[in-house]
């Protein structure tokens, strides 16, 4: 089958899976909201409201805090998108640290096969046994609560399983004639790595991508929660859940808001990256 | 499967040292000593303080000391705890951490297998379908906003529960934390089951049963079971840890006094001594837990352990 053949394949597949197909429209909408609310809104992320009072505000059309406001008199509606914004970020960022470390690691240990193979998955699996959330709770301690250091940190735990699955794709490809072919004319390793092994990979890295934003939303939320992620100023999904968690009683807006921007969020990645997977590749269940 | 439980064993060992002594070179990596918060203290007595905790001696001597206290169990004292030890902390918040962990295990095997069996006997069905969904929500959405949400409904509204708290030997009390704990386990049982169920049906000996004209009963309950059940056993082993990841959020959302919770005060307190001896005892758990899964493994398939 051809190159276009595939593609295409994959699209129609994709087309005809209705749940993916809603989840990526919603994505898209999600998407659209986290940018553009904040610009939109009269309200700054962290100005406050004196005219309210109380100062938490539950949501209402009338005094423009469509999601109302926080204990402290904060606008909702502008703070749950921009924090879907610094979700989303993270997220990104995190991903393409752990993709490039990810297939750089393991294109080079499936092309050169033998022993540098065997110590580098070796490495690999010893990471693997660590558990990883707990030491990224000791880099926090470590070195102080930032942005940087968050995605820099799930983005060095993330590349694991990426590494293991272009491996097991370089070591195929290794045999094919076209590698044969460069090797003839003389290509130095590294050349034909970067130019024949890693873009026949990138079908395969796209889908596994996309199941890593989920997975690294939920981590950067799950720092956040806990009171170890994004500090203020800034603000994110999580915790705006663990504010409104400690406010529940009194004003529910607060939990079950962010609660469900980000559920829908994370309920959308993995029904697309889903789709995605079961389009490119039927077989796998 | 002796000698294997021996290799096993001997793999374990590097691991764990890697893992101490990453955890301990990291916190002496840190920017600062553990006393500089506090006001500026007359040399003479931050000096003292240096020398009681023996951080005047040479770092590698200091790992010495720390290898051979972690020898006799012995994690050091709480840098903001100042009246316990790290190993205190943990006995204090051990029952309770496995108590609700343990629950949520058995909880995920006991649905999540029926339930994944169901949905792979009625393949594209409605049920198949409709479990699925309910399984990719349940891994897609984290406990730390189904744990909120379950105390705001059954605590609050409908004051069916208790929304917070522990009373040993109060089952009331660990419904919701063992609930949100057990979701996405149950979750990622049923998925597994599945996709382990449809594959051994297509096999040989399953076609065999069939055809002996064995009741269908008896071919999934006889023959199916056993070898369905086997990615679920691996999986028991990464799930013990993600079971104590879970445990820090729903320990923090439901106030259970439990070993999670200690460490993420520790952790918003920046106590190096706390954190780092528990993030040593969790590896230690968790690599105990793996290895047993993976005996178990191998006593059940023999075609591992002859590997």
């Amino acid at each position: 089958m051809t190159e276009g053949g595939l593609w295409s394949e994959a699209g129609r597949r994709l087309r005809n899976n209705r749940a993916a197909v809603i989840a990526g429209g919603l994505l898209v909408l999600l998407v659209l909201a986290s940018l553009l609310a904040p610009l939109a809104s009269r309200y700054a992320i962290d100005q406050v409201d004196w005219t309210l009072s109380p100062l938490a505000s539950p949501p209402s059309l009338g005094n423009g805090h469509w999601f109302g406001t926080d204990s402290n008199g904060r606008d909702l509606f502008v703070r749950v998108w921009s924090g879907t914004q610094v979700s989303l970020l993270v997220a990104l960022l995190a991903t393409l640290v752990s993709l490039a470390i990810g297939v750089a690691w393991g294109a080079t240990a499936g092309y050169l096969g033998g022993r540098v193979d065997e110590w580098m998955m070796r490495f690999v699996d010893v990471l693997y046994a660590l558990p990883y959330m707990f030491f990224v709770i000791i880099l926090t301690v470590v070195f102080g609560r930032s942005l940087l250091l968050i995605f820099l940190a799930i983005g060095a735990v993330g590349w694991l399983t990426m590494a293991r699955i272009v491996r097991g794709q370089a070591m195929a490809l290794r045999q094919r004639e076209f590698v044969a072919a460069a090797i003839t004319l003389g290509l130095p390793t590294h050349r034909i790595i970067a130019r024949h092994i890693v873009p026949n990979v990138l079908g395969t890295v796209v889908v596994y991508a996309t199941l890593t934003v989920p997975q690294v939303i939920l981590f950067e939320s799950f720092l956040s929660f806990l009171g170890l992620g994004v500090q203020e100023p800034l603000t994110s999904l999580g915790r705006l859940v663990a504010e409104g968690a400690l406010e529940m009683e009194t004003a529910p807006w607060q939990l079950l808001v962010p609660s469900a921007v980000l559920a829908l969020l994370l309920l959308c990645l993995n029904f697309l990256g889903d789709g995605l997977r079961d389009a490119l590749d039927p077989r796998a269940d | 499967m002796l000698g294997y439980a021996l290799r096993r064993l001997l793999g374990v060992v590097p691991t764990f040292l890697l893992i101490v002594s990453a955890a301990f070179f990291l916190m002496r990596a840190a920017p600062g000593g553990p006393f500089d918060a506090e006001q500026t203290l007359p040399p003479e007595i931050a000096a003292n303080l240096q020398a009681a905790y023996g951080l005047d001696q040479p770092v590698l001597v200091q790992f010495g000391r720390y290898l051979s206290g972690l020898a006799r169990g012995d994690l050091g004292p709480s840098f903001r705890m100042k009246d316990f030890t790290v190993a205190e902390l943990i006995g204090r918040g051990l029952p309770v951490t496995l108590t609700i962990g343990a629950a949520a295990l058995v909880l995920a095997v006991l649905l999540g297998v029926p339930l994944g069996m169901l949905a792979a006997l009625r393949r594209n069905g409605w049920v198949d379908h409709a479990v699925m969904s309910v399984a990719l929500a349940g891994i897609a959405v984290p406990g730390f906003v189904v744990a909120p949400v379950l105390a705001l409904v059954f605590g609050i509204r409908l004051g069916w529960l208790p929304v917070a708290g522990w009373e040993a030997g109060s089952v009331r009390h660990m419904v919701l934390p063992v609930i949100t704990l057990a979701l996405p386990f149950v979750a990622y049982v049923a998925r597994l089951t599945r996709g382990s169920l449809l594959e051994v049906l297509q096999s040989g000996y399953i076609r065999t049963a069939r055809a002996k004209g064995l009741a269908e009963r008896v071919v999934l309950g006889r023959h199916a079971l056993k070898p369905t059940l086997l990615p679920v056993i691996s999986f028991l082993g990464p799930a013990a840890a993600a079971l104590l990841t879970g445990s820090l959020v729903v320990e923090q959302v439901f106030g259970l006094p439990g070993v999670g919770r200690y460490f993420v005060q520790g952790a918003i307190n920046r106590d190096y001594t706390l954190v780092m001896g528990m993030v040593i005892f969790y590896a230690a758990l968790i690599l105990l837990l793996n290895l047993a899964v993976d005996l178990l493994y191998g006593w059940l398939d023999p075609r591992i352990r002859h590997d």
